[in-house]
């Protein structure tokens, strides 16, 4: 394989006495969905705030492109095309999908009005629909907030704001933790079609037949160190549960 | 009810999408629809003291003065709606407005003979600056040291009167320019007051920033959700003291007009305009949650009570039966807000205030909508 397009290498991170990172390595491919999976406490969340710019890392290396660079807050991740969907969803709920889909990202009027802080609310209510279309999340109410939707609809409009910015990488957090039968596989199908689209995606879930449906490869994290990564193709529930739980120990990779 | 997998993720369930579709409609109108039955409100009270008493009541210079006395509480809460939207509160502005005068009046009185558009204009720039000055420290204090916005406010509620007091020796002045006082104060422009003309253009101005702008957008998504600004690298902090600002600058405004129109500081007349200023603005729909609210419904929040005040002594009722609807009215206005949170929370449309007010009615209204 080429290049990943995002990497961690022996990310370290403690908390006090609590060391939730122990020289961490990880790495997605552009056009791959890579699987985060480990049990509770293993790291995961503590590696993807790193990723997504939230926290800093005590030792370790981000590599973008290739290139070491370092994150002092999300903007600096989203400046690159890296996005995260947090399990909390992060929504306005008062504002309807458009605003939340442009929020902090405005696109301002040119000239005077623009400086007066004038928006282009036309523009953005019709490059917002185009982008919720081209995902096919059928969003029904563009006009209403988003308070008033179903929890499918919200993690849908969460989901499309994030491709809509994410060009290189987008992580989800549990994307499908609350949802139901129909709208986890809605949710799946749209983690398939960012893919699809060049990006690298990176699911955390604790559903070990979804990832190993949906995701290329599974990297398995326990005690705060990559202990396995997996061909979902080549593996199963059982391998995989064994590595979380440190049965099969001494496959340590890469 | 069928599954329906087409899209999966938007629609629960047939019933679901069924319900939604219609409901949608009427619900991105929320808001708008919410201050329209205000409207309605209101109509419905001119209407009654009309009827009670056609001559007095409908009399274009009854409107006038009902339009007069309520401008200067507009100004005041346009920068409150904004206060409130992004779920913070202003007790401070009545205490804002003397001071501002205050100022404004001692610098006038310090430039020669207090006359001309001179010394008017070094006034206004003082209660300007004044208001301004006092909004950032209400803005720093709430988004840089984390105080609750009502304990920030009743201090320099109260702090911003005692300096008025220490200013002036408790005692009002009346230092204002005469030019100042006959364009704006008692001026007008095509039969209309000056005070209301400014306080129309305010409320536009307010309307436009609230609906059209950055500002305004983030103003409503900071009081919907703190946490999904920071996220996207909206600095909160920064947004409430500009809006904090922006309210504190209307404040000195308010202090302006209220000299030119009292030509006194009024030192001790504005004591309860915050609570009145607040009752306005909830009566008109904004949430004191946050998130939630109209320039347009705090006006008409504001002229229920002073129809009702206006309507009352021209009936010959005692003024005081005019706090008591008020209170009644305030009270009311927050249950519907509360009704309407509990209805979105759990995933239902928001209905109408008469709907809510009329559990009957609402059914027959889910009825309709399903057809």
């Amino acid at each position: 394989m080429t290049t990943p397009i995002y990497e961690a290498r022996g990310i370290v991170r403690s908390f006090g006495a609590v060391h939730a990172l122990r020289g961490a390595n990880f790495d997605v491919y552009p056009g791959e969905i890579s699987a985060l999976v480990g049990d509770n406490g293993a790291g995961k969340s503590t590696l993807v705030r790193i990723l997504a710019g939230a926290d800093q890392p005590n030792e370790g290396q981000i590599l973008y492109n290739g290139e070491p660079i370092h994150l002092s807050t999300p903007t600096d991740a989203r400046r690159r095309g890296i996005e995260t969907v947090f399990q909390d969803l992060a929504l306005a709920n008062h504002l309807n999908p458009i605003q939340n889909m442009y929020l902090g990202r405005e696109v301002m009027k040119p000239g005077l009005l623009g400086k007066l802080g004038f928006m282009e609310r036309s523009l953005m209510r019709e490059q917002g629909k185009a982008a919720f279309e081209d995902l096919g999340a059928t969003v029904r109410n563009f006009t209403g907030p988003v308070t008033a939707m179903s929890g499918g609809q919200r993690q849908a409009i969460a989901v499309a704001r994030a491709a809509a910015w994410a060009s290189e990488v987008i992580f989800f957090d549990e994307p499908t933790a609350a949802l139901g039968v129909v709208q986890t596989k809605g949710v799946m199908d749209l983690i398939r079609r960012i893919r699809d689209k060049g990006v690298a995606v990176v699911l955390i879930s604790h559903s070990m037949p979804q990832v190993l449906d949906v995701a290329d490869r599974v990297h398995v994290l326990r005690h705060g160190q990559r202990v396995a990564v997996m061909e979902s193709s080549k593996t199963n529930v059982e391998e995989l549960v064994g590595a979380m739980t440190g049965a099969l120990d001494g496959k340590e990779a890469a | 009810m069928t599954l329906t997998t087409e899209d999966g993720i938007t629609s629960r369930s047939a019933e679901d999408a069924v319900i939604r579709r219609p409901l949608g409609g009427r619900l991105s109108d929320t808001l708008k629809s919410q201050a329209m039955q205000i409207v309605l409100v209101w109509l419905g009270i001119v209407v009654v003291f009309s009827v009670l008493s056609p001559g007095a009541f409908l009399d274009i210079a009854n409107f006038r003065n009902t339009a007069i006395s309520m401008s200067i509480l507009a100004i005041l809460g346009v920068g409150t709606t904004f206060i409130i939207i992004t779920g913070g509160i202003d007790l401070s502005m009545g205490s804002v407005l003397v001071f501002s005068g205050v100022m404004a009046s001692l610098v006038v009185q310090g430039t020669g003979d207090g006359q001309g558009w001179g010394a008017a204009i070094a006034g206004i720039l003082a209660a300007l600056l004044s208001g301004l000055v006092w909004g950032l420290i209400n803005g720093f204090l709430v988004a840089k040291a984390k105080v609750p916005p009502m304990i920030v406010t009743l201090g320099t509620f109260v702090a911003a009167l005692g300096l008025a007091q220490v200013l002036t020796g408790g005692i009002d002045m009346r230092a204002a320019p005469d030019v100042l006082v006959d364009s704006v104060g008692f001026g007008s422009l095509f039969g209309v007051p000056s005070l209301v003309i400014i306080a129309g253009v305010v409320v536009i101005i307010g309307i436009v920033l609230l609906n059209y702008t950055r500002f305004g957008l983030r103003t409503s998504a900071v009081g919907s959700n703190a946490e999904a600004c920071r996220r996207v690298g909206i600095n909160v902090d920064r947004q409430l003291i500009k809006v904090y600002a922006f309210a504190g600058l209307l404040a000195g405004l308010a202090g302006v007009l209220n000299l030119s129109f009292f030509r006194s500081t009024t030192i001790a007349g504005h004591s309860l305009t915050n609570l009145d200023v607040i009752a306005g603005v909830v009566i008109g729909g904004t949430s004191l949650f946050g998130g939630i609210g109209t320039v347009f419904g705090t006006l008409v929040g504001l002229a229920i009570p002073a129809t009702l005040r206006n309507g009352f002594v021209i009936l010959g009722v005692e003024p005081y039966w005019q706090q008591v609807v008020v209170g009644a009215f305030l009270v009311a206005a927050v249950y519907v807000d509360q009704t309407r949170r509990a209805a979105n929370a759990g995933g239902s449309s928001g209905q109408s205030l008469l709907a809510r007010v009329f559990p009957r009615k609402r059914k027959s209204q889910e009825k309709e909508s399903k057809k």
